[in-house]
């Protein structure tokens, strides 16, 4: 388990929304571009890595229920997507490093994917 | 589907405009706030969320608009979500995941992976889809509250 403000500082991360909700705490990850498979494979309270900087990956964030979303590759966002996640109160974090290495500081930090926990209805 | 007598007490229509991908997604967060207004249980708003999610991409993306209703009751959630596309030529094919007829645009914003249909099956309790070419398409989705 970690909080989004320790998430934020092992990513080196800038966060461009929900500075006030930076202490939900979150065991699971998902890392994807593909909102489909957020959809599809994802669990609610999970923080979600991608590198996917329009209005739909921050809807499809807030339908699937993340707790937050870290945008990857130093890909900034436009200001409507900030603006929209501070709406749905999601926390925006902002990194440069890539995929990969994100989600493999995550891992090292104890975070783990779906295929870490047993299969619920819905996996 | 319904059975008679189980009267919705609530419904609520969006309209849904097509090809508008600035837009798209946002009628399945009012229809998930306005049931989490209503205090449902969080993992029912879940699955309501993401199969309307998912009908009203499909709406924007291949039906050039049309509608969803929303009908609740205390023990059951339905959704309706119409279009007046073209249709899907082959529903079993659009039920296969992995099957889809997405353009690049649709791809590049990170849709048309062909998981739409079999999601929708997945999270609600019952699904039906009325469709056939020059037709338009209705999914009808219903999710009980346990």
């Amino acid at each position: 388990m970690a909080s989004l403000s320790e998430i934020a500082s092992w990513l080196q991360a800038e966060v461009l929304s929900g500075e006030h909700l930076l202490e939900r705490r979150v065991e699971r990850a998902h890392g994807c571009d593909l909102m489909s498979d957020v959809l599809c494979y994802s669990q609610q309270d999970s923080i979600l890595l991608t590198g996917l900087t329009n209005e739909q990956a921050v809807r499809t964030a807030e339908v699937a229920g993340m707790a937050g979303m870290v945008l990857v590759r130093g890909k900034r966002p436009s200001a409507q997507m900030v603006e929209m996640a501070q709406q749905y109160q999601l926390p925006l974090l902002f990194t440069r490093l890539s995929m990969f290495d994100a989600c493999g500081v995550l891992y090292a930090r104890g975070l783990r994917g779906n295929s870490h926990f047993p299969a619920k209805e819905g996996d | 589907m319904s059975s008679p007598g189980d009267q919705p007490e609530f419904i609520q229509k969006y309209p849904i405009e097509g090809g508008d991908f600035v837009a798209a997604g946002s009628v399945s967060i009012n229809v998930k706030n306005l049931l989490k207004g209503i205090g449902f249980p969080s993992p029912v708003i879940r699955r309501v969320a993401i199969v309307a999610f998912e009908a009203e991409m499909n709406v924007v993306m291949y039906g050039g608009g049309g509608e969803l209703r929303l009908f609740v009751s205390p023990r059951r959630i339905r959704l309706e979500v119409a279009d007046q596309g073209p249709g899907i030529a082959d529903l079993d094919l659009a039920m296969q995941e992995g099957w889809s007829t997405a353009t690049p645009e649709m791809r590049e914003r990170g849709f048309g992976a062909g998981m739409g249909l079999p999601n929708m099956k997945r999270n609600s309790d019952r699904l039906k889809i009325e469709t056939g070419p020059q037709r338009g398409t209705t999914v009808r989705a219903e999710f009980d509250i346990c």
